[in-house]
């Protein structure tokens, strides 16, 4: 008791430090997001109400754009998980030189604004752009990828892969070679001995990534506004016009309430299933 | 001399040379090495003499650029370090600290796809042979420096390789507790019978270890033998030095009245043989304990000194003498209290004639 008193005060001491920081997350992050909640559940004329879920729940339209955001956050995370890992990993087998190139080539993008990024991509895979001129080279002239979630996905992937690659790149780093080198000694084969001994010290990286790239993806809006279309809309998409053309604020704090708490639990579940240290290293049968 | 019969050995070295791209200088060259079933041998080496290379080329880590290696008569440049079935046991020791302790020793019998049944008797049975018992649930991180070493030791045998490799496994522990895994190792060795390849940079641990003991230097062997053959005959100045403290004394041997003599600066030094192959210039190795220190007025001392230096070793005494020329030699005596030399006291060095050993190459 006493122990844990004493660890508390150690741990509680220079909280002061924090205080500027919590001042300011309060004024201007807290009281507005608790406001925002506070009336969604308010009708026209102040009273207490469900309505605002009901609608925003009750309308297929509007769930579709709930379900296609989930999609395309996830559809980010993969894509990102697939290009960070190979590059990630490439960057601890570098030497000092070389891994200094790898990590300003992932921390360029942060230097250019998002929408500057954006409006790249939009040169870049319009129907008269290079890619989609490449594309019909190979015979493959029919995928568009504009105005559609194809073009949303691109654009938000390459956006959000520096939230993938360092957080995975400081796990990977700290795990030891040694430990594929010894899995192999000990009769594994190098996929095997990768799978088994190096890939699930791994996931702490790669959960602390996908969930950052996750989370981002699902609030995203200049870039679906710029490369997707009406048609294909995210929730952020929804909620602006909601708030803006609407002046619905109930409606669009609903939308905001329900967005954050499915993250969470999503963000819950998958922590769940990526605490699998035990599924992925163990026999099954330790006694 | 006894012939080893190709089939009493378990591994064979023939030329092995590596040399690692990008460098001017071979890590290993032309390693020729026997090693006898069931034999602990020791690769001893200042630090960057090529041991690990040599170890991970013989693990399958590191392929080598030229020469072979013969697993039980087999060449195999071509096997993967997974299908080579050697133990091995890192410096770092290389637990996996995802997987618990079991789970570790476990691992090798799971990748061979043992049935469950045998699995789970073997990894008992090997926990319980390095008193681990108990700790099956533990992670590494939550094991003492010793245990994890058991550990790591148990992983690399639980499979029953014919060959346990391990590169300065002992080297991040405390002296007392290096002794105490020194002797485990020695009575694991004794009990499972296999045969031990060991890599050290600390002549100590090599002596008390090993039945051979294979000196490197500079990616080469200097000399092959048992601690002792090292000790009281080694082929080169090299081993001489860096095997224990040693009087190398250089002179010419002169031969007259069918007795030898060195003859040394400082005095005329007789030996008692072995015959010199030839008279003329050659080093001489005396070890402290062949040295005796006695009083400044000995007549029969062959050199005349001062004492410069007594260091207190428990049981006995290293006592540092410089001779006129400015030449340091070790002696060591018993712990005796009476007539121990002081610092600065004048005395005489008389050596022991047929302890003397000459050393066969100046390399
Ligand atoms: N991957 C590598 N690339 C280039 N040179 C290397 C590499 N690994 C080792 N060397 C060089 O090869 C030589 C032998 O190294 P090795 O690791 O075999 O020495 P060692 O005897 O194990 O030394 P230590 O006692 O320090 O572990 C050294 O000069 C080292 O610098
Ligand atoms: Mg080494």
């Amino acid at each position: 008791m006493l122990k844990l008193a004493q660890r508390t005060t150690r741990r509680l001491r220079g909280a002061h430090l924090a205080i500027p920081l919590l001042a300011l997350l309060v004024a201007f992050f807290a009281i507005p997001v608790l406001e925002l909640m506070r009336r969604s559940f308010l009708d026209a004329d102040g009273a207490l109400t469900m309505q605002s879920y009901a609608d925003f729940l009750g309308t297929p339209a509007y769930r579709t754009i709930l379900f296609r955001t989930f999609f395309v956050a996830v559809i980010c995370t993969v894509v990102c998980v697939l290009f960070a890992y190979p590059y990630a990993y490439l960057m601890t087998l570098a030497g000092p030189r070389v891994r200094r190139v790898l990590l300003v080539l992932v921390l360029l993008p942060f230097w250019t604004s998002l929408m500057v990024r954006t409006y790249a991509w939009l040169v870049l895979l319009q129907d008269t752009g290079p890619i989609k001129a490449a594309l019909e080279a190979i015979g493959l002239g029919q995928v568009h990828l504009i105005r559609n979630t194809a073009g949303v996905v691109i654009g938000m992937a390459q956006i959000l892969l520096p939230f993938m690659v360092l957080p995975l790149y400081n796990n990977l780093q700290k795990i030891e070679r040694s430990d594929l080198l010894a899995a192999q000694s000990l009769g594994a084969t190098p996929l095997r001995a990768f799978w088994r001994a190096y890939f699930p010290q791994s996931l702490p990286g790669l959960f602390a990534g996908g969930v950052l790239v996750f989370i981002l993806a699902l609030g995203f809006y200049i870039t679906p506004v710029i490369l997707g279309s009406p048609q294909n809309s995210m929730m952020s998409q929804l909620i602006v016009r909601q708030v803006t053309e609407r002046l619905d604020w109930a409606g669009g704090g609903a939308m905001a309430v329900v967005l954050t708490v499915l993250t969470l639990v999503f963000v819950g579940l998958m922590s769940r299933v990526v605490n699998v240290q035990q599924a992925f290293g163990g026999t099954g049968d330790r006694k | 001399m006894t012939v080893a019969v190709d089939t009493d050995l378990a591994l064979k070295l023939r030329g092995v040379s590596k040399q690692y791209p990008g460098t001017d200088a071979a890590a290993v060259s032309g390693v020729d090495l026997d090693i006898r079933r069931g034999e602990f041998v020791t690769f001893l080496g200042p630090s960057g003499s090529g041991k690990t290379t040599t170890l991970n080329m013989i693990a399958g880590f590191i392929s080598p650029t030229g020469g072979q290696i013969l697993l039980d008569g087999k060449d195999i440049a071509d096997l993967p370090p997974h299908r080579r079935n050697l133990g091995m046991v890192f410096q770092n020791y290389a637990l996996f600290p995802h997987m618990s302790v079991w789970d570790n020793v476990a691992f090798p019998l799971v990748e061979r796809k043992y049935p469950k049944e045998q699995i789970r008797e073997r990894v008992r049975a090997a926990l319980e042979m390095v008193n681990l018992t108990g700790f099956e649930k533990r992670r590494p991180r939550e094991l003492s420096g010793g245990q994890q070493q058991r550990v790591a030791l148990t992983r690399a045998l639980v499979f029953d390789p014919p060959i346990l490799l391990m590169d300065e496994p002992l080297s991040a522990l405390d002296k007392k507790l290096r002794q105490r895994l020194q002797l485990e190792i020695k009575r694991v060795h004794r009990e499972v019978g296999i045969t031990f390849l060991f890599v050290t940079h600390d002549q100590e641990e090599a002596m008390a270890l090993s039945d051979r003991v294979v000196v490197f230097d500079h990616g080469r062997i200097e000399q092959v033998g048992t601690p002792d053959e090292l000790y009281r005959r080694p082929a080169t100045r090299f081993v001489a030095e860096f095997l224990g403290d040693s009087n190398l004394i250089d002179g010419r041997l002169v031969t007259s009245d069918g007795t030898v003599a060195l003859e040394a600066p400082e005095g005329r030094i007789p030996l008692a043989g072995p015959p010199a192959p030839s008279d003329g210039e050659h080093c001489v190795m005396f070890r402290p304990e062949d040295v005796r220190v006695t009083s400044g007025e000995d007549d029969a001392a062959a050199w005349k000194g001062t004492v410069r230096e007594v260091v207190y070793l428990g049981s006995e005494r290293r006592v540092i003498v410089t001779t006129e020329t400015g030449r340091d030699v070790t002696a060591r005596t018993s712990g005796e209290t009476t007539g121990v030399p002081r610092v600065g006291d004048a005395v005489g060095l008389r050596f022991s004639a047929s302890n003397a050993w000459l050393i066969p190459t100046t390399g």
